[in-house]
């Protein structure tokens, strides 16, 4: 017999929903302020609000498909706004959205400090997976940078923290 | 099987997503054009954020406008009275760089150079970026509808920005010059060395393919060299920063864009370029090579006759009575000695051959006092 290992804190995990209505205004939302902003705010495309988006989905519906497929569609949609070949973002998201929601069924994913781990942790693993994609089937000469991506790591991982907070209001219990 | 599948229902979905995408990116990376259910995407997506974005950078101008235009008024009037003065001092130096271009057309006609015009540009508004730092693409508000289309250059007054990368019916995708997918034929503004411009994944620029053994040095500037066919020839690039030797036989030039590209909200997109002859001023009548340098080139300034004038002789005739003759008839354009500034050297006047024939260049000198207004 198998016993499932989880490190909540709580006895039963929590699965949330959202309305229709959040569910497709959020990732837009979030989208349009990832193409705007930087118009004003150039270093603002250190953030990746599309990414933290996915996160905050899948770990609080805590499904693996919903997370990959959240992660694909909204990673999707974010190629279509640059001029590289669709499925980049896509295929990073999707494991990213895989993974978060994996996780947020193991671990207790309300507090600040483990939103600030999983912003900082997930975005290496979004870009580890971007690189690999965009450099070997993608045939794109990227540069690696590991301080640059340790910072926008660290940046993410703190708006993490807001982000989710902020979102937290249209969350519904399942 | 089916109890396979269906006890790994999760893992079996995330690989058959991930496989379409690899399929999909696959075959978008084959082809070299975008097509299909790949370009409709791009599409839907581009039309439905890009009005979202036109709305919301159209509110901020209206919200900015008001403020400044009715409300923060503060300063206007001191701003005016430095403004005029700023156009009075540009008209002096308009008059002098009028003649210096007067003067390059008819040099250039002369060894028939083939001169491209900007002849129509398009003005348009950055609305959105690609958001994305391994992408640098802008989005300005003027698509097909505009008679924009790809491979247009995009410049701002300051420098080059980048090209339209591809065309929608009301916006259009530009690459920025920083990407690492872009390349612009550069040259060296003095020492003419010519390379390739290049983006990198930081979105710096650096010109490429310099050989080692040549000298740059800092400051220098970069103008495009009009070999890529799409950036007119002549535009500002950038200025160097530093060079080093890089990998190969290549020097590692960085350079610094003339065009804030972090700030750009305006652009002009380059509609048509016209390319002809250069002309002369036709109304001069036809010039010699040998005039045109002898007012280029020092010349060593004619002594008067030896013999010391005597005291209430009549002048001695002047040695140049067709240059007098032009002095009386007035010509529109004055010299370019005339603008020239202060601090500037200024080059002797040359003394007409006397066996000229037809029209002279010359015109009567004129101090920097003396400049039309």
């Amino acid at each position: 017999m198998s016993v499932a290992v989880t490190y909540t804190s709580r006895e039963e995990i929590e699965v949330y929903r959202f309305s229709p209505f959040a569910t497709v205004l959020i990732p837009l939302f979030a989208i349009l302020a990832q193409v705007f902003v930087p118009v004003k705010l150039r270093f603002f495309s250190v953030f990746d609000l599309p990414l933290l988006v996915t996160l905050f989905f899948a770990v609080a519906r805590r499904s693996q498909v919903s997370g990959l497929m959240t992660g694909a569609i909204i990673g999707l949609l974010q190629d279509a706004m640059t001029h590289q070949p669709l499925g980049l973002y896509g295929i990073a998201k999707t494991v990213v959205g895989y993974g978060a929601s994996s996780l947020g069924v193991k671990i207790d994913v309300e507090n600040p400090g483990s939103r600030l781990l999983i912003g900082f942790g997930f975005y290496w693993v979004h870009q580890a997976v971007y690189f690999l994609v965009a450099r070997n089937i993608g045939g794109l000469q990227l540069e690696w940078r590991w301080v640059h991506t340790f910072g926008a790591a660290l940046a993410n991982g703190l708006l993490a923290i807001v982000i989710f907070a902020v979102l937290d209001r249209h969350k519904q219990r399942a | 099987m089916e109890n396979v599948l269906t006890r790994y229902r999760n893992t079996t979905i995330l690989v058959a997503v991930l496989f379409a995408q690899i399929i999909g990116l696959a075959v978008q990376i084959k082809k070299p054009t975008e097509a299909g259910p790949m370009r409709l995407l791009r599409y839907w997506v581009v039309s439905a954020i890009t009005p979202l974005e036109r709305g919301v950078v159209g509110a901020g101008h209206g919200l900015r406008d008001l403020w400044s235009d009715y409300l923060y008024l503060r300063g206007v009037r001191e701003e005016n009275r430095e403004l005029k003065q700023q156009i009075e001092q540009m008209r002096i130096e308009e008059v002098r760089l009028q003649q210096d271009a007067d003067q390059a057309r008819r040099l250039q006609a002369l060894l028939a150079f083939k001169e491209q015009f900007i002849s129509q540009t398009v003005a348009a508004q950055v609305i959105g970026t690609s958001g994305s730092e391994q992408s640098r693409i802008l989005y300005i508000d003027k698509g097909s509808a505009e008679g924009i289309q790809p491979d247009m250059a995009v410049v701002t007054p300051d420098g080059i920005v980048g090209k339209v990368l591809r065309v929608f019916r009301t916006s259009s995708q530009v690459l920025e010059i920083g990407d690492q997918s872009s390349g612009v034929g550069g040259i060296l503004e003095k020492s003419r060395l010519q390379g390739i411009v290049k983006g990198s994944g930081a979105g710096e620029i650096s010109l490429q393919y310099v050989m080692s053994d040549e000298k740059v040095e800092p400051g220098e500037r970069v103008l495009t060299s009009g070999g890529d066919r799409i950036f007119p020839k002549g535009l500002p690039i950038g200025t160097v920063t530093g060079a080093a030797p890089g990998r190969d036989l290549f020097l590692n030039i960085r350079v610094k864009p003339s065009a804030a590209l972090g700030r750009v909200e305006e652009v002009l997109v380059i509609t048509k370029v016209v390319e002809k002859e250069a002309e002369s001023d036709q109304a001069a009548g036809p010039v010699r090579a040998a005039d045109i340098l002898a007012q280029r080139l020092p010349t060593v300034e004619r002594k008067a006759p030896s013999a010391p004038p005597t005291p209430g002789a009549a002048a001695p005739p002047s040695p140049t009575p067709k240059s007098a003759a032009n002095a009386s008839s007035a010509t529109p354009k004055p010299s370019p000695v005339a603008g020239a500034p202060a601090g500037n050297p200024v080059r002797p006047k040359p003394t007409p051959a006397p066996t000229r024939s037809g029209p002279s260049l010359e015109t009567p000198p004129q101090t920097s006092e003396g400049a039309p207004r």
